[in-house]
This record gives C-alpha cells, structure tokens and sequence, in this order.
C-alpha cells in the first residue's frame, strides 16, 4: 500500500505531459550543442571536398596547404589507420577517397589548424588534380552504365540477386495471382525530389585524444554504438578505445544515422595529439550527409465496381546515388507499403534502388513510406473518381486492419486501427472559408502576392498514410538500460539512446519515475563509456525500446535490491522487440511470423488555397488523427506531429535538392527553403491510443507517421483546388499556372 | 583588429579578424555560444542578438561594426533572477525541441512584444518568419508568444 501511494506523488510519470528537462538551458543559451563544445589547446579541422560529381583523381599535393600559419596536419586516404571505407550498413565509402570521387562533396582530404579561418583556408589550399569522368545522373539509365562499385557491396546479404550495374537493392513482392483483373483500373506515374533533413544545427563534434592512443569523440548523432562500430576499424583501434559522447544534437531526422567528422575528427586528433573540433557550415551539411530519395512511382491499382481493392502493381525505381547508406532497408519499406494501409489479395511490387553519381541518399524521417504514401494515396484519389464513389469512403471500404495480410504476406496480430484513424479524420470539421479581400499576408504566396486574391481557389484533401515501427526484416533491433539504486534512495539511469531533440531523455525518466516510484532520478550522459548500444534514434523506435529497455532495468533493480536487502544495486539489461524475419529474396514474401514488428496509421485532411493565376499555395488548416499506441507524453507527441507535418509540407510544396549532372544547385538556406512561421497553417490533432499489444505499456512511435501522410494530404488538396493531376512533389508555381 | 563594446551590459573587448562576424566574435571570442550559426547568410535567424535595441542577425553584422555599440545575447535576456518572460513561456509552452533555434526565436520575440506587447497571430507570424524552426512546426512557439504576451 504504501508503495502504491509512494508511485503515485511521483510526478512526470507515463502519461503525462511533461516539461523536458533540458528547456531551461535551451532557452537560456546555456546548453551545449556539439557546436558548442572546446577544449584547452584544441584545433579546427576542416574537409577538402570533391566539387566534382564524378571524377578520377590524378594527384594530391599538399606542401602548400602544410606551410601557411597555424597549420598542423593535412591527411589523406593513405594516413587512413585502419579500414580505408566505412557505411552504415555496407562498408562501401571511402573515408577520404582516394583514386576516384563519386559525388559532388566527397571528402578527399582533412586538415586542422589553430584557427577555424587557417583550416578554412589550408583546406582550399590542398591542391588536387581532377579529371572529371561522366556522371551517372539519370536513374532510369543506371544499370545499363558502368559500375560505380564493380564490387558489389551489397551482395550477399540475402537480397535477390540482380546482375545489373549499380544495383544497390531489388525487391519483389509477389502476393496472390496479379495477373488478377478488376472492373476498373487507374494507372499514374509519381515523382518525388530528393529532400533535405535540414536539421538546423550543422555537423559538428570535438575529437580529443586520451593520451594512450585511443579517442572520445563528442558528436551529434543518432547512434552512438554504431558510430563507434565504424570509427574504430578505421583508426585501426579496438572498439573500447573509442567512446562516443553524445554532444547537444541540433535536430537529425535521419541525417546523423551516417557518419560526417567522426573519424576525420578522430584522425586529426591522433595524429596532432590535439584536440580537434569540426563544424560543418550549411554548404557543407548540405553536400556532406545523406538526403531523402527521389523517386520515380509507377502504379496500377484495380478494383471491382463496389471499390474493392483487387490487385495493386507498382514499381519503384529509388536514386540512392553514390554510397549504399541505408537505400536497401528505404527500398524495402517503399515496396512493403505501396499498397498504402489497404486490404488487397494480388500484389507486384517491383522496387528498385540504384547507385548514381547524384547526391547520396539514406535515412529521413518517414524513409520510403513518405514516397509510396504519395503516389498510392493519388491513386486511391484517381479510383474513387473513377468509380464515383466518395474518397474517403472508398478507403473505408479497404481498410487495413488486426487479422488482415499485408501483401508480403504479413498477418497483421498488433493493433492497426485504420478505419477509426479515417472516420475520425473525415469527421473534424473544416473551417469556413475566409472572404475575400483580406490581408495579402493571409493570401496564398503571403506579402508577395500581387492580386486581390481573384484567383484564389480553395481544395480539400484526404489521405492516410503507415508506417513500421522499429527495425524490420530481422534485424536483431535491441536498447540497453542501466539502472544504479542507491541506498538513499535515489536512482541513476544510463541509457545510449541519442536525445535529438524528440523528447526521448525526458521517456526515460517518465519510465523510471513510474516503474521506481520516485522523483530523485539522475538520467546520466549519452555514451558508449557506460552502457550498451540503444540502437538508433530512428525508424519510429526509440521510444518504445527505450521504454522497454528501462523498464526492464527498473524491475529488475529493485527485485535485486528486495533479493540484497536494500543495498547500492547496479544492473543493465537489454530489451528486444518480439523477432521479425527476412523477407523471401524471390517472392518478397514473409519467411516467418513478420517482417515488421508493428505498423502506426495516420490520417489527415487538409484545406489549400490555390492562386490559379499565380500559381502560388496556401495551407491554410490541417486536421489530423494519429494512432500512437499510448502517448507517453502528450504534450511531446502534438509537437511530434506538428513538426511532422511542417516536414511533409516543405516536400509538398518547396524543398528539393536540386542537382545539374550530379552536381548540387542549391546547398543554402536561400536557395533551399523550409517551412517558415508564415506556412505553417493551425494542426487540430487529435490522438488514438489503440494499445500495442507487443510494445512496453502499448507505445507506438510518433514522430515518422506525420511526416508520411502530410505530403500526400496536402498534394490531394491541390488538385481538389486546381483540377490538375499534379503527379509530382514538389508542387512549384509553374506546375500549377506557367504551364 | 581590438573590438570594445557593451554585451549582456558588461564592457567586454577581444581581437577580431577584419572580415570576423559579429556571431563568430561573440561565440569563439567572448566565450557567449548561446547564438547559433545555423547558415551564415541571415535566412534563419538562430544568431538573432539585439544591436542598440535592435534585432540583427549577427552572422550579417561585422564584430568591427559593433565595436563601441551595446548588444544583448539569449545569455543577457533574462536578469540575475531568473528567466524573462519570454524564456518562461518557450518553456511552459513546450516551444523546445532540438533547441538550435530557440535562443534566436526568444530573442526575435522578445523584439516584437517590446514594439507590440499583444501582437496578433498575423503580427506573430511575420514577426517570426525570418527565424527558421525544423523540429516544432511552430505551432508551440505561437502558444509561448501569446503566453508571454498576456
């Protein structure tokens, strides 16, 4: 009883909304981002970059570049220690290239000098001779082109083996008979650009040397062991001499899961003896980390007259440009959900990811469900036209739900409320109309519109969008929890998990104030020095295994300390989600249970308004419900979801990397734009909490599902408000009124 | 070149290249690294400051510029007691991701509610569309200026 009454004066538990623990020092200006970080009688490195997309390099000379002031080192492929290449699932990118350079950005050389201005300049002193080679810019075309890795990096993994050039991943799913026929069928062909993360706080982290050889590197990441587990081949170090230290991360959303100064920095530092620091300035964060994939989305959906779902063919061609990254797991999730959240009995999806001399591509927030999500949802849209029958009502009637097959064959077990996700969305009312005139400000393109808002045409949208929730196909997706009772009372926790911004130091706690009791908590820093990996802070997953993984500990410390009598206890352990199993590399099919351990849906309603004339949008509101398991923190998981959709507008409506033969066009916060205050329109959100039955306390992650289902809402609202088909994101004025 | 000038109202001074940014001076001279460089080409505002009152990104500001002028950091905001009001908002307003725009964000609010202490959503809005945020969607941050406006 009286441990019943203790946990409940424990404050900020599970459920509630609680304040993060890091506001105070954000606003203050008091918290330390990676950015931030320094140490006594360190140096400034800085990274020499190939401007070419393709190129063999004849030569490097570096003698200038070592005699101007204040510089200390300048390193090359062949000062590499260990393994000269690395990469966050195939070790197939050079840590400084050294015959050959791929992409427009890749690093060729690394200096450090005493001043952040002497780096700068010695880099831009490294002199190297190219000779540019054709570039590989078209996806279509890369596999009739000469390999970009004629080793194949990527074979061998269990994927279908596809003997064409510069294939990173096929896959295929075949699922029933698809040569099966409906009464109706819609075809479209989708496009995507490519996508910043455009986190707002650069590449940066402080390398300093432990005087025994080994390294601590302080960095923004996404996942300190994994970065451990490529720094240290490559300085040739064991494992234990490198510690990664998380430093403040400026937001990542898939960015940070590659690796950027790690081991330059490192190098730097072992070699000069010195701590090193690197801070990569916008130019550089845009060509030095991986992007969203463009892709192009070829789709057939066929249904019968009623608006049953009978069939769905796609194929998916990726650009993962130069390096594998993480395009094999992107390609896999665009396959598995490009029949979008709907029961269908005949599937072929063909999905394709190439390797090119554009700029690399990876992870960002929604990874290859933001893509499929897209082009099916538009194609949902197309069929109910088709048929006439309501949009929303068409995707009631194939809502995806517990019991149902996914076409990999997945039975789904967890929970999947599709159809409650949709009839809630349908039913938050929409805003009247603003009249006309009104303050240019509130005007689609805001101040700069020069009318009166003659053309101003208004359009609603709907869509939904799922999305997996951890790690899939197998992968042994596993987060350590350390909990220290003391016999005062008070608790520390240790935990790997990299705190990028979405609250995941603040799950921590509120999990170890519930399963403890007790406010008197320490959370104790992010590293590798003291505690197991976490895994990665992506894919939807770090909430609920970190959840898990300290609840666990939290548990298992305090039967250890009732076992001991009540003194100090010390115990970690690890917490893994039930096992999912590889797909078939023929079939695409399931060869277990599941290849993904959980799904979250989301669906939205948008209003636009569109100037016809000008060709210039508004979002002006936004209607959501999200199905998030249980929300750990609410308050955390609206900010989630409104930044989510933020993101999914910029790809609607304004961002792409824009590349001439490879080579990046726009790499500035002027030339790339993001969502700012004034496109923002009001989010009414409202939550599902559908428990998973598999997840710590039913959780489900947030932060990815916003992101997927917003672009293809918003899309929806701009052909409902111009009649266009507009096949392709971003949707720039002159697809709208220079046609 | 020696730059003197009032920050956080405290006389302070250090030696600057010619071509330095207000924003570098301040971070890697001063030791003051609560303004962020996010760009370098004032489009996103994380380095906002207020020079002589006014809000300025410093990253377009030399530090020679300042020299001999009075700026006011995220650092200076609040007093010896506690946080301004705009800083108490951000945080019961739950206005803070990531953070790497906050400091830029408290202090361009804290510009406009001294100019227009209850700005509409309009005012708010413009006022704040030169501070880029990645993480929130702003939609927190409009709830933290209204609470601190009341």
């Amino acid at each position: 009883m009286s441990q019943l009454v203790e946990r409940r004066l424990a404050r900020g538990q599970i459920g509630e909304s609680v304040r993060r623990e890091d506001a105070v020092p954000k606003v203050t200006g008091e918290f330390a981002y990676a950015s931030d970080l320094s140490a006594s009688g360190m140096l400034w490195g800085d990274t020499v970059r190939s401007p070419h997309a393709h190129a063999r390099i004849r030569s490097v000379h570096v003698a200038a570049a070592l005699a101007l002031p204040g510089v200390h080192a300048v390193l090359l492929h062949e000062d590499v220690p260990g393994r000269k290449t690395y990469g966050l699932e195939f070790p197939d990118q050079p840590v400084l290239a050294s015959d050959r350079a791929r992409y427009h950005g890749e690093a060729v050389a690394v200096v450090a000098a005493e001043e952040p201005e002497q780096a700068r300049r010695a880099a831009a002193a490294v002199a190297v001779e190219y000779e540019p080679l054709d570039a590989i810019d078209d996806p279509e075309r890369a596999t009739e082109m000469p390999p970009l890795h004629p080793d194949r990096p990527t074979m061998g993994h269990g994927f279908r083996d596809d003997p064409r050039p510069n294939v990173v991943r096929h896959i295929v799913i075949r699922h029933g008979d698809p040569e099966t026929r409906g009464d109706v069928c819609v075809e479209g062909v989708y496009e995507l650009g490519s996508q910043d993360q455009a986190f707002l706080g650069p590449e940066s982290g402080l390398a300093v040397p432990d005087g025994e050889g080994g390294v601590d590197v302080y960095v923004a990441t996404q996942w300190l062991h994994v970065d451990r587990d490529q720094v240290a081949p490559c300085l040739g170090l064991a494992p234990e001499q490198v510690r990664i230290h998380l430093g403040g991360v400026g937001g990542a959303f898939g960015g940070r899961e590659d690796l950027s100064m790690q081991i330059h920095g490192a190098m730097l530092a072992l070699h000069t003896g010195r701590p090193v620091k690197m801070v990569y300035d916008r130019e550089e964060s845009f060509v030095g980390h991986v992007h969203r994939h463009p892709a192009k989305i070829w789709l057939e959906h066929r249904a019968t007259r009623e608006g049953r779902l009978v069939c769905v063919r796609a194929r998916i061609l990726i650009d993962g440009g130069a390096y594998a990254s993480s395009s094999a797991a992107v390609i896999s999730n665009a396959a598995s959900f490009a029949a979008g959240p709907y029961r269908v009995d005949h599937a072929l999806i063909d999905g394709t990811a190439v390797y090119t001399n554009n700029p690399p591509c990876g992870a960002m927030r929604g990874f290859g469900a933001v893509q499929t999500c897209f082009a099916a949802e538009a194609q949902m849209d197309r069929l109910a036209a088709e048929l006439g029958i309501d949009p929303v009502e068409l995707r009631l009637r194939n809502a995806l739900g517990p019991g149902d097959t996914l076409p990999t064959g997945q039975v789904l077990t967890g929970s999947l409320p599709t159809a409650e996700v949709i009839r809630r969305a349908a039913a938050i009312p929409v805003p009247d109309p603003e009249p006309l005139p009104r303050e240019p400000i509130r005007l689609p393109g805001g101040a700069g519109n020069t009318t009166r808002g003659e053309g101003v045409r208004r359009g609603v949208g709907f869509a939904v969008g799922f999305k997996n929730i951890c790690f899939s196909e197998g992968f042994d997706d596993s987060c350590a929890a350390r909990v220290i009772l003391r016999a005062d009372g008070g608790a520390e926790v240790h935990c790997a998990a990299a705190e990028v911004g979405q609250g995941v130091a603040g799950v921590i706690l509120q999990v170890a104030r519930t399963e403890l009791g007790t406010d008197d908590i320490v959370l104790g820093s992010h590293t590798t020095a003291s505690v197991g990996s976490a895994g990665s802070s992506s894919a939807s997953r770090m909430t609920w295994m970190a959840a898990g993984a300290v609840r666990d500990a939290c548990r298992a410390a305090l039967a250890e300390r009732d076992r001991r009598g009540g003194a100090d206890v010390d115990v970690e352990r690890v917490h893994r989600h039930p096992p999912t199993t590889p797909l078939d590399p023929e079939t695409g099919q399931v060869t277990g249970e599941r290849a993904h351990v959980a799904l979250a849906v989301a669906a939205m309603r948008v209003v636009v308004e569109v100037d016809v004339d000008l060709g210039l949008s508004r979002v002006v509101w936004i209607g959501t419900v999200q199905d998030v398991g249980r929300a750990v923190n609410p308050a955390a998981v609206e900010g989630q979801i409104e930044g989510g959709i933020a993101q999914g507008l910029g790809l609607a409506l304004m961002e792409e990397i824009l590349t001439h033969e490879g080579r990046i066009l726009n790499a500035s916060f002027t030339d790339y734009l993001i969502p700012t205050a004034l496109d923002m329109p009001p989010v009414a959100i409202e939550l599902i909490e559908d428990p998973e039955p598999d997840a710590p306390y039913g959780v489900k992650g947030v932060g990815e599902p916003p992101t997927v289902v917003s672009t293809a809402a918003i899309a929806a609202a701009l052909r409902d408000a111009t009649g266009l088909p507009l096949y392709r994101v971003p949707v720039r004025p002159e697809h709208i009124a220079l046609r | 070149m020696r730059i003197r000038l009032t920050v956080n109202g405290e006389r302070r001074a250090g030696d600057a290249w010619g071509g330095e940014s207000l924003l570098s001076f301040l971070r890697e001279r001063l030791d003051l690294p609560g303004s962020k460089n996010a760009c370098e080409q004032g489009e996103c505002g994380s380095c906002s400051v207020l020079l002589d009152g006014v809000l300025v990104c410093s990253c377009l500001v030399l530090a020679a510029q300042a020299d001999g002028h009075e700026v006011v950091t995220v650092e200076g905001l609040g007093g010896a007691d506690g946080l301004h009001p705009v800083q108490e908002a951000f945080v019961a307003a739950g206005a803070v991701q990531c953070g790497f725009c906050t400091p830029g964000l408290v202090v361009a609010t804290a510009a406009l509610l001294e100019r227009s202490p209850s700005p509409t959503d309009d005012e708010i809005r413009e006022a704040l569309s030169g501070n880029l945020c990645r993480c929130t969607g702003y939609a927190k941050i409009f709830d933290a200026v209204r609470m601190a406006a009341e």
